[in-house]
């Protein structure tokens, strides 16, 4: 059984959908908990169509069901984990009927999933940004946790939580210590021991105060607490939330420095732009996936002119900044790397060379890597136990209300990528433009028609944009992507209540008002 | 060992486990069945009869490809009568379509002495189909042999955008009343184009490319590594031509992919190049 959670595989990631439906097709049901009826939606057994933001309404009131109904797995919770009487108690008001009438979900559906979930020999979950970009994203993830716990659908193949990464190396890159408060490996900043180990192998001293997330770092701009800012390979002017807010703290820098493989609007607006010019197609590293799995990357091509690529580039500031740092090549970085992470250990260039990737943990050379994690909770004694989160529904950041009286959600599109710059001009027969889905219901309300120019408004600022009349998504709530920030900058409109632990904005809930302006698309 | 089958192929004894088809255990035993329409990551479609062969005791030939094996079972697969059947396939298919393409089918032609010359009549000669910028269709090409429609439907890609519609002769693959592919379900992922072994389904630029002259296959490097999109992973095959990306394809042995992509890892990769394209113009 495959619950998915806010992910529209089909069209996000499509090969890992072609695999569902291997399974599918064997037999697992495919249950789809989303707002809209996406593509993915429409291929599953059933369609769980939620409210934006009533997630953790629903998903506590399938815990309810799932205790009072008697499908727990007791000796999983009594062996592997802590706090179960605490959950119990906390999800002992989430009865169906309360969160049918939060989320808009019948009774019976929810408790059909509940016990569809409880009951499967195996079932696992997958979610992507549905889950995750809300303002209280970590808790709609706990809350997911909460069932696999409840339930024991967890380290054993065919269980498991699987956040499904967007993008082709976020998994890698956070393993590597892109994190504010992580060495590579997700080893704490704030470990002594840890932190003893890379002051040795890199000869400096390292601060053991975590460093700030990507939202904390903007508000830090605006503060003037940062004063330069180096952006790699991002687009943050375009890609973050309330995009209106994100230019007043960038103009507030002393310098900004882009290094990016295009002219984005970001290095339009950079003191100095470093031309990287090489796309994954000239780079020689690895990238790891979704599924931990770590995978050569070979250079194809060669990059036009005098193009360096990302290391070179990296290298030869620190060079000009007065630092002796030797021109060594990703394999011996990697080497490097191997040497103080644990988990990428046996992991060698030559292994990933006679094999498609390995997946971590992979503790020593030979090692097969590890295509299940978390199987220690099946243990006779585990050590540490896995505690229950217990964790309230709480409505989007912005309500919707009489001047604002739609839900605005947004996503992504499956011939397009994030905001256009990798995938546009490449020939696709689709319209190469945004479209406001809008249900029928709606459209008769603003006598709006297909095509016709709306103007979305926000508390933040504004698009204008064509309709596509569609049973996509419930009334009144609509959808756009922001592929197409040139001519429709989404992210004008999007909030930036953030949760602040994970850093994500809440993409997936702004309130916003639709006015038809006299103009054909 | 209760899961194993013992039986015979072209006079020698075989143990395979139970389950293997007459194709795979043939090939374990040295002697491979020709095939067209078979495709290693596609339910067996038992299209194209090239692969034949005679089995003891059964009135016909049987489809080595989806035919299991069974106990005692006694195979010939090079006999007299196996060898005229596919022979008449060969021609039968390379008389009416344009067989230029299709590696699979020249071979099975050399190897069965074919003379599709001797056949004459009808050919599916037809217009090239180039409704949309990412693939283009060349039916003149199309032997019917099911992959694409396998691809599309529930053996990849769960599109099911297209089918084969029409019988007899004029049985060909159609999106719908003919439309042009923009119009249909297609989601433009290329896996017809992927498993298409005549050429019929080909890129756009690789068909560009050959109609210029300018394709050239001994001068095309091919490079693994793992495509720049979405976190699944997908394994890449890069094909450069004059440090110019000018196919993408995927290992179909690669685990994540079994040789199949989405629109974006097969097709968006222009802006590798878009700098470069620019400064051409």
């Amino acid at each position: 059984m495959i619950l998915l959670v806010g992910s529209n595989a089909a069209e996000t990631h499509p090969i890992l959908f072609q695999h569902i439906m291997k399974g599918v097709r064997r037999g697992a049901q495919l249950l789809v908990i989303d707002p809209r009826r996406t593509m993915t939606a429409a291929k599953a057994h059933e369609h769980i169509q939620l409210a934006v933001g009533s997630d953790i309404a629903l998903l506590n009131a399938m815990a309810h069901v799932i205790i009072r109904d008697g499908l727990i797995h007791q000796a999983f919770i009594d062996r592997a984990t802590d706090g179960y009487e605490a959950f119990k108690d906390s999800v002992a008001g989430w009865t169906p009927e309360r969160a049918a009438a939060v989320s808009g979900v019948p009774v019976t559906q929810i408790e059909h999933v509940a016990r569809t979930y409880a009951r499967a020999d195996r079932a696992m979950i997958a979610w992507t940004l549905g889950i995750t970009e809300h303002h209280n994203a970590v808790d709609h993830v706990f809350a997911l946790i909460n069932l696999a716990l409840l339930t024991g659908h967890v380290g054993r193949p065919g269980t498991g939580l699987n956040p499904l990464r967007g993008q082709n190396n976020v998994q890698g890159g956070g393993d590597m210590g892109a994190l504010p408060d992580r060495l590579p490996g997700f080893q704490p900043v704030g470990d002594e021991s840890a932190r003893r180990r890379f002051e040795t192998a890199w000869g400096v001293t390292l601060s053991a105060r975590p460093g700030l997330n990507q939202s904390q770092m903007f508000e830090a701009m605006r503060e003037g607490t940062i004063r330069g800012l180096y952006v790699i390979g991002e687009n943050p002017l375009v890609s973050e939330a309330n995009s209106g807010h994100i230019v007043e703290a960038f103009n507030r820098l002393d310098a900004l420095i882009v290094q990016d493989v295009v002219m984005t609007k970001t290095a339009a607006r950079a003191d100095v732009v470093f031309p990287a010019r090489v796309s994954f197609a000239e780079s020689t590293g690895t990238y790891t996936n979704s599924e931990r799995r770590v995978q050569l990357v070979r250079a194809a091509r060669r990059g036009p002119g005098e193009s360096r690529d990302d290391l070179w580039i990296l290298s030869a500031l620190a060079r000009a900044l007065g630092y002796d740092w030797p021109t060594v090549s990703a394999a011996e970085v990697f080497d490097e790397m191997r040497a103080l992470v644990p988990t990428y250990r046996g992991i060698t260039y030559e292994a990933l060379e006679a094999s498609r990737g390995i997946q971590w943990p992979c503790p020593s050379e030979g090692h097969p890597g590890t295509p299940v994690l978390h199987t220690r909770l099946w243990d006779e004694v585990v050590t540490p136990r896995v505690s229950f989160q217990p964790v309230e529904w709480v409505p989007p950041a912005e309500p919707v209300d009489s001047r604002y009286p739609f839900r605005l959600t947004t996503g992504r599109r499956l011939a397009y990528f994030n905001t256009g710059v990798q995938s546009r001009a490449y020939g696709h027969p689709d319209p190469e433009r945004e479209w406001l889905e809008l249900h029928p219901d709606d459209a008769i309300t603003l006598a709006v028609g297909e095509g016709d120019m709306v103007r979305v408004s926000s508390r933040r600022g504004q698009v204008v944009v064509p309709v596509r009349v569609t049973t996509s998504v419930p009334p009144g709530t609509v959808f756009l992507s922001f592929h197409f920030p040139d001519e429709t900058p989404t992210n004008v409109l999007s909030i930036d209540a953030t949760d602040p632990r994970s850093g994500t904005a809440e993409f997936k809930a702004a309130a916003v008002r639709i006015e038809r302006v006299n103009e054909r698309g | 060992m209760g899961n194993d089958v013992t039986m015979t192929i072209d006079g020698m004894t075989v143990t395979v486990p139970y389950g293997t088809t007459i194709r795979a255990a043939a090939t374990m035993a040295g002697h491979p069945v020709p095939t067209l329409c078979w495709h290693e990551h596609l339910a067996p479609a038992n299209a194209c009869r090239a692969c034949v062969v005679e089995v003891e005791g059964s009135r016909t030939l049987v489809a080595a490809c989806s035919r299991e094996v069974e106990p005692g079972m006694v195979v010939r697969t090079t006999s007299e009568r196996v060898q005229r059947a596919r022979r008449v396939v060969a021609e039968l298919l390379a008389s009416a379509s344009d067989a230029s393409l299709a590696p699979s089918l020249e071979a099975l032609c050399r190897d069965t002495g074919a003379h599709p010359e001797n056949w004459g009549g009808a050919t599916w000669h037809q217009p090239v189909r180039d409704d949309n910028g990412l693939y283009v269709r060349d039916y003149a090409k199309c032997i019917l042999c099911y992959r694409c429609v396998e691809a599309c439907g529930d053996q990849a890609q769960n599109t099911f955008a297209i089918s084969v519609a029409g019988r007899g002769f004029h049985a060909h693959i159609d999106a719908g009343w003919d439309r042009a592919m923009p119009e249909s379900d297609c989601v433009f992922c290329g896996n017809c184009v992927a498993v298409c072994p005549t050429g019929a389904l080909i890129d756009r630029t690789e068909w560009t490319l050959r109609q210029n002259g300018q394709w050239d296959d001994a001068a095309i490097t091919t490079t693994d590594t793992v495509c720049g999109y979405c976190g699944v992973g997908c394994g890449l095959t890069l094909h450069v031509l004059d440090n110019r990306i000018v196919k993408v394809t995927s290992p179909p042995d690669h685990p994540v992919t079994h040789g199949m992509l989405c629109v974006k890892g097969r097709y968006a990769y222009q802006y590798v190049q878009q700098e470069e394209a620019a400064g051409e113009d």
